[in-house]
């Protein structure tokens, strides 16, 4: 910096990254942000991790924003390194996790002539971003860092991304500082909460007999006191509740009001309060296909209320009685309020007769499993898993497959922000790096990926990346040999014709670990199971635990896809719903 | 098919003319295209033209059909694109004007070139270009209007035809210039 307050560019961007409280940054360098990487060095503020793939920085990032509500950051290079990073800008547009992914590109002059590592980035990353930028004058530098900051975390979160030319990141400049008061053209401006709606749907609350709350990962992005909301207004009604995937933790399992996740492989008696309801109030959940299933079928005698910050979720796949955009933290507020009101609350509707019904399904204890005398079933893993690990402050990630739903069904989360898993996109390999950002973020609490050997495989180098800072993630793998979710879907719809989904060729997890310098444990019999476990936990350092389960166990409930709520199958027994034509067409 | 079976009611769908004030800025056309194109959306016209060069602010006026839950849809949609500053349905809101502007060329020779020049004059179109084979023909107003010109000069010989797509604003004494003020300075 020279004495008239000037920098280069790259400099003002790192300052500005800090002064936009940055403290940890995921990334791989390359020869388009050599200037951000000298400005990284010289600047003691801002912790770097090196990944070792431009995909997983951005995973990481997302696992510390998810686990933190703070906004991740991404340096990436021009070229493969902007690319590699787009899968990870995907994931993070459709789960709404606030992103600021900073790539590199070659000089301004360069740009258009297939330059080396040369890519359309502001092009490509166009439609998987919230919002993205080239900077082509440097003077805009510092202004389109702090504008990405609040676009990133306000509104509907998401992620942005900011193209550096090289050249902009060498020319000097004056450093500018965020300006205290937000310019509204850019930031998410919400409506005013009508009141007159409020009080409507109150009246529909207190007047149902048999209503249901649904809620998702909106919640969890609105922070701990949307939770809290949550929580009071399920108790003030008396009500039943059930958490999307994105959801799990914004209501504690504990809660006796708490029916378990709903959807696909929901629970049955989630799935049928859904269908039977009378009046739905859906908080931060946007009717994936996942959770409604058939929508002519989509709980057909109910009035539906939602809530959402994002205008453009309410009445996109559902139509609704009531719409509110806002955030939900303050929706939450103003309806409790309203509820309370004497009148009200004396009028409330008894949901006795509700409750027996749901406590009818709930005795089918859909998510039932026998475990035999020696193979591990899968749900017994993740259940022990949850058992030992239940006292303490544990975050836990996943992969995507038949382990993801597992640990959804199995295991239990009483607070929001601990449980991070790919839901829109569906990304497999999202677990392993996601839990990098989640240790750094939380370095002294207990960080699990639970996994699948074929998830595991995709991102597999980040091991590398775990025992540079010493991270003590624990690597806890259900290794059934199959791409189990696939070979699932095979079985159930495509007579058994298993086309490539063996995992054939996997690596002894043991040797691997070892060779990485970290404890590897393996267990192929129930009886040990707890004891590998305890290891696991009880071990210093990153561990890769290689659970041998019961190979061609499915996953149940399950609602077949085309079919509704009240069509799910409990098992592979179960004949109820055979998939529909038009089902097979369905993902 | 996006989802699982849309359970929309079986409702007819309509054109409607959307006007929309934006940032001037390279990528702001794109995202709003890409979303038509992502989200499987149609666009029957598109006109662009920046209109406050001291905010850098640009007119999108844009005709698209849908039932009205899809409509409402690209609306919201629209209004998550950062640089839009404005979504406003003119068949929504009221009354409003519709107006293109076309060139069309006309090859013909004999008694057809004095027919053209009478239609032309009935439609009341400027003659901007003339040799002893050709015309080119200015013409504006209504979509349907110029549709039945050019129906009519392609009758009459070999034609080309370049139209701008419709521009759209709403009648009466309703301005946004309250709205765009509000907007920053660039």
């Amino acid at each position: 910096m020279g004495k008239d307050n000037k920098m280069s560019g790259a400099e003002a961007v790192i300052t500005a990254l800090v002064e936009n409280g940055v403290e940890v940054i995921f990334g791989y360098p390359g020869g388009a942000v050599l200037p951000l990487y000298d400005a990284l060095f010289k600047n003691k503020k801002i912790k770097h991790v090196l990944v070792r793939h431009e995909q997983a920085a951005v995973h990481a990032a997302e696992g510390y924003a998810r686990s933190t509500g703070k906004v991740g950051c991404v340096l990436v290079t021009s070229g493969p390194g902007a690319t590699n990073a787009i899968t990870g800008l995907t994931d993070a547009l459709m789960d709404s996790v606030p992103i600021v992914c900073l790539s590199g590109q070659v000089p301004t002059h360069l740009i258009g002539t297939d330059a080396f590592q040369e890519a359309d980035t502001t092009g490509i990353s166009r439609p998987c971003t919230k919002h993205n930028y080239l900077v082509k004058n440097a003077d805009l530098l510092c202004a389109t860092v702090h504008e990405s900051f609040e676009i990133a975390s306000s509104g509907r979160p998401g992620p942005v991304l900011i193209d550096l030319p090289k050249d902009i990141q060498l020319t000097n400049i004056q450093y500018i500082k965020k300006p205290t008061k937000i310019n509204k053209s850019f930031a998410t401006v919400l409506p005013q909460i009508d009141i007159q709606v409020i009080s409507q749907v109150a009246d529909l609350l207190i007047n149902s007999k048999k209503p249901i709350i649904y809620a998702g990962g909106g919640v969890v992005n609105a922070g701990l006191e949307a939770s809290n909301l949550l929580t009071e207004l399920v108790n003030l009604l008396e009500a039943p509740v059930t958490l999307t995937l994105m959801g799990l933790g914004a209501v504690s399992n504990k809660n006796k009001n708490f029916l378990g996740m709903l959807g696909m492989h929901g629970t049955y008696e989630a799935n049928l309060a859904m269908h039977n309801c009378d009046v739905m109030l859906n908080v931060g959940a946007r009717f994936d296909d996942r959770v409604t299933g058939r929508l002519n079928a989509f709980a057909p005698k109910s009035k539906k209320i939602h809530i959402d910050i994002d205008k453009s979720s309410i009445n996109k796949v559902v139509h609704v009685d009531f719409g509110i955009v806002g955030d939900c933290k303050e929706v939450l507020s103003l309806l409790i309020k309203e509820i309370k009101k004497s009148d009200n609350i004396k009028s409330m509707q008894s949901k006795s007769s509700w409750w027996d019904q749901i406590n009818n399904w709930r005795a089918k204890n859909s998510l039932g499993f026998i475990q035999g005398a020696t193979t591990i079933k899968p749900q017994q893993a993740i259940k022990s898993l949850y058992e030992k690990t239940i006292d303490k402050d544990t975050y836990v990630t996943t992969e995507v497959g038949q382990h993801q739903m597992w640990a959804a069904q199995y295991f239990g989360f009483s607070a929001p922000k601990h449980w991070m898993t790919s839901g829109g996109l569906g990304t497999m390999g999202y677990g392993l790096p996601s839990s990098v950002g989640v240790q750094i973020a939380h370095p002294k609490s207990l960080v699990i990926d639970i996994s699948g050997e074929a998830s595991f495989l995709m991102n597999m180098q980040e091991l590398s990346t775990i025992v540079q800072y010493n991270l003590p993630i624990k690597i806890f793998i259900l290794n059934n040999q199959w791409m189990g979710m696939v070979r699932q879907w095979q079985e159930l719809n495509h007579g058994s014709r298993y086309s490539q989904s063996y995992t054939s060729s996997l690596p002894d997890f043991i040797m691997l670990a070892k060779s990485f310098g970290i404890k590897g444990l393996r267990v192929d019999d129930v009886s040990s199971l707890d004891a590998t476990i305890d290891e696991m936990i009880s071990t210093n350092g990153p561990v890769i635990a290689d659970i041998r389960v019961e190979k061609e166990e499915n996953c149940f409930p399950m609602i077949p896809s085309g079919a509704a709520h009240n069509e799910m199958i409990l098992s592979s027994d179960d004949k109820g719903a055979d998939t529909s034509e038009s089902g097979l067409a369905l993902v | 098919m996006s989802v699982y079976q849309n359970n929309e009611i079986n409702e007819e769908e309509t054109s409607r003319t959307l006007s929309l004030v934006v940032d001037n800025q390279p990528g702001t056309l794109a995202r709003v295209i890409g979303l038509f194109s992502g989200r499987g959306y149609n666009i029957e016209s598109l006109t662009v033209t920046e209109i406050d060069n001291r905010r850098h602010l640009s007119r999108i006026s844009l005709v698209t059909r849908g039932t009205s839950m899809t409509i409402e849809q690209i609306k919201s949609q629209l209004l998550r694109i950062v640089p839009v500053h404005l979504v406003r349905d003119l068949t929504l809101e009221g009354p409003f004007i519709k107006s293109e502007l076309a060139l069309i060329k006309l090859v013909a020779d004999g008694a057809n070139r004095v027919e053209a020049l009478r239609i032309a004059e009935t439609f009341r179109a400027r003659t901007l270009d003339v040799t002893l084979g050709s015309f080119v023909f200015e013409l504006t107003g209504r979509p349907n209007k110029i549709d039945a010109f050019i129906g009519l000069m392609k009758s009459l010989g070999d034609i080309e035809i370049s139209r701008t797509g419709v521009s759209a604003i709403s009648r009466g004494d309703k301005t946004e210039t309250k709205v765009l003020e509000q907007i920053k300075l660039t």
